[in-house]
């Protein structure tokens, strides 16, 4: 893994920081929020000005504390991208509820996105999974279901893989099941938001420490707050229209 | 049809050290020298190598005391080298407990809540334990010692078999491999889950080998020194090689046309693939076709090293297991540097051929020490370890 690590960072000091308004610590992972995939449904809502987003996660997608909610990666996405999309009613609808499997949260979908009608389904999932040791057929089986369900409804959908965690990286097998992300992603052509190699690139390069056995919660909301920005950044680059000078058919 | 050579090929030895390293280097996570392993380049990595080299060496120093001592004895001693692995197992299991505990009470990170959950277990022990000593409870990394078992439980009859009708026998293989496919055979893990290394499939392997080191390695012969086979192995090779560049590269990705990704991925370990199996044909091909059995490199001091690893291979895959636990240790402990992590991977190397030279030696010692035993009597000896 860390190979791929050096490698991006040795690609994205070519790239141009296209996205100057994020702070630094959070621009060293940028060029792994580049979408691969476009997000057509998105488009159509910003065309509409009106962007409803469901993230629907497990533990990794919130933190403890009352000022928990405002501080994870959903309330920082809503936050990132109103400060980019000006006169466009963004709102983030949450579905995270701690220790659940991609079947679980597949089951828990229909209604989430019925109720919420989003344009945009984020969905970060796979921690779970490796910790039970869920058969990773099951896991893609699961991955599919709940990627077509969104589609069926409309909605687009991005994809979060696990947390880079070193100390317990001895225990939670997570290769499988990011690997298996990355090949369900790209056999239906939704754009995977990476966050474990993000956190990796931070971890290996200092951004952030965390090997640290600190309690305290300033490093955890740096972290979700960079996330909520690139995921923010990934949302609006995937979701511009089409690269032609008339807007006539999208 | 019996065994057919009488002096241990040394390749054999050597590539399986080389992969009790690898095996030891992707065990440590997060380590920089995993760049050089062999699963950053291809389909298959390994544990490939290791359980293919591992059954061809049981079918030669097991053949041999079949023939020799009957079904019986033979079979005595493969059950009793299961038991030793299974006790290996046990001890490394301790150890990762240890390791566990310690995590559970000296780290407590709000931003990874989630993932500490894995220690859970450590709430009921009762069950866990129980759990691991039925091999149903494996933690990460600590899943090949439970395939070999079951592998030489089911060894003896397919021996038997090897030694009377090869062909039946890898037939017979080769089918559980395919009702495996259909029926999704595979044992129950704990808390859930299946086995890591599914023993339906990989036995197809480690039968294979046996097959090979009883006279069908040198009935394919012909065929693996084809300028043909060579040339087909050599592409399939590059075209591995080319996918595995676009796990790193994901901007390669889309040169991958739809069809090519919706036949390979994904590509699964568990059940090993076929994709793995021809990975791995493809780089024994090679391998026969370039290094030679005679190579007097092999005996040469260079691979030495690894050769000694290879001929004690349990106790090296057993070290080598510690020693990943031991340096990722370090690395959250003591430093993550990329010197750090080069420094614990040739260390831990390095104390692998320490230990297993000793093993050689103490075993040298014992043998010329230990009396009048005739020789037909330590079948583990003259080939090493099985």
């Amino acid at each position: 893994m860390r190979e791929r690590l050096l490698l991006l960072a040795l690609l994205m000091l070519g790239a141009a920081p296209a996205f100057a308004e994020n702070p630094a610590e959070c621009r060293v992972a940028e060029s792994l929020a580049e979408p691969s995939f476009r997000l057509p449904n998105v488009t159509r809502a910003l065309a509409a000005k009106r962007l409803t987003i469901l993230v629907m996660g497990a533990g990794s997608s919130q933190l403890p504390g009352s000022n928990g909610p405002a501080n994870a990666y959903p309330a920082r996405l809503q936050q990132a991208l109103a400060q980019q999309l000006p006169g466009v009613d963004v709102k983030v609808v949450t579905d995270v509820k701690p220790k659940r499997t991609a079947s679980e949260m597949v089951k828990a979908l229909p209604a989430a996105l019925s109720a919420a009608k989003p344009a945009l389904l984020i969905w970060q999932t796979g921690t779970v999974d490796a910790m039970l040791g869920v058969d990773p057929d099951q896991f893609s089986q699961a991955l599919d279901k709940g990627i077509t369900s969104a589609h069926s409804t409309g909605a687009d959908v991005v994809l979060i893989n696990a947390q880079y965690s070193p100390r317990t990286e001895s225990m939670i097998a997570l290769a499988t099941y990011v690997e298996d992300m990355r090949w369900v992603a790209l056999q239906h052509e939704v754009p995977l938001f990476d966050r474990f190699n993000m956190m990796k690139l931070w971890g290996d390069l200092g951004t952030f420490d965390l090997y640290s056995a600190t309690k305290k919660l300033d490093i955890a909301e740096r972290v979700h707050d960079c996330i909520g920005r690139l995921l923010a950044d990934l949302v609006v680059a995937a979701s511009k229209p089409e690269e032609t000078p008339t807007n006539g058919s999208r | 049809m019996g065994p057919v050579s009488t002096e241990r090929d040394l390749r054999l030895d050597l590539f399986r050290g080389i992969a009790l390293w690898l095996i030891f280097l992707d065990h440590i996570p997060s380590n920089v020298v995993n760049w050089i392993t062999i699963r950053n380049y291809g389909f298959s990595d390994a544990t490939e190598i290791f359980v293919f080299i591992s059954g061809y060496t049981a079918a030669f120093v097991y053949g041999r005391a079949m023939q020799q001592h009957g079904f019986i004895v033979s079979s005595a001693r493969v059950l009793k080298r299961a038991w030793q692995i299974y006790v290996a197992h046990v001890f490394l299991l301790a150890i990762y407990l240890a390791e566990i505990a310690y995590v559970a009470t000296s780290y407590d990170n709000p931003l990874f809540t989630e993932e500490m959950g894995v220690l859970d277990f450590l709430k009921n022990p009762d069950v866990t334990i129980l759990q691991a000593l039925l091999l149903k409870f494996k933690p990460v990394n600590m899943d090949i010692l439970p395939l070999y078992i079951l592998l030489l439980l089911w060894f003896p009859p397919m021996l038997w078999l090897l030694l009377r009708a090869p062909s039946l026998a890898l037939i017979t293989s080769a089918t559980v491999y395919v009702l495996m496919w259909f029926f999704e055979w595979n044992i129950p893990a704990y808390p859930n889950g299946t086995w890591v290394f599914n023993p339906f499939a990989w036995q197809l392997l480690f039968v294979f080998g046996a097959w090979c080191a009883l006279g069908g390695a040198q009935n394919l012969s012909r065929w693996i020194h084809s300028p043909v086979l060579v040339g087909l192995a050599i592409t399939y090779l590059l075209f591995a090689f080319a996918i595995a560049m676009t796990w790193y590269f994901p901007r390669l990705a889309v040169y991958v046309p739809k069809f090519v990704g919706d036949a390979i991925y994904p590509i699964d370990k568990t059940n090993l693939d076929v994709l793995r199996i021809i990975h791995f044909l493809a780089l024994a091909v090679i391998t026969v076709a370039f290094v030679p059995r005679d190579w007097p490199a092999l005996k040469s001091k260079i691979f030495w090293p690894a050769i000694v690893c290879g001929q004690h291979s349990l106790e090296t895959f057993c070290l080598g297991v510690f020693l990943s636990f031991a340096g990722h240790f370090v690395f959250t402990e003591v430093s993550n540097r990329v010197i750090t992590q080069v420094i614990v991977s040739v260390a831990g190397i390095a104390i692998m051929v320490a230990i297993a030279s000793l093993i050689s030696w103490y075993r040298e010692a014992e043998r010329r020490g230990g009396g009048p035993r005739p020789p037909a009597a330590r079948p583990g000896y003259a080939g090493g370890d099985v």
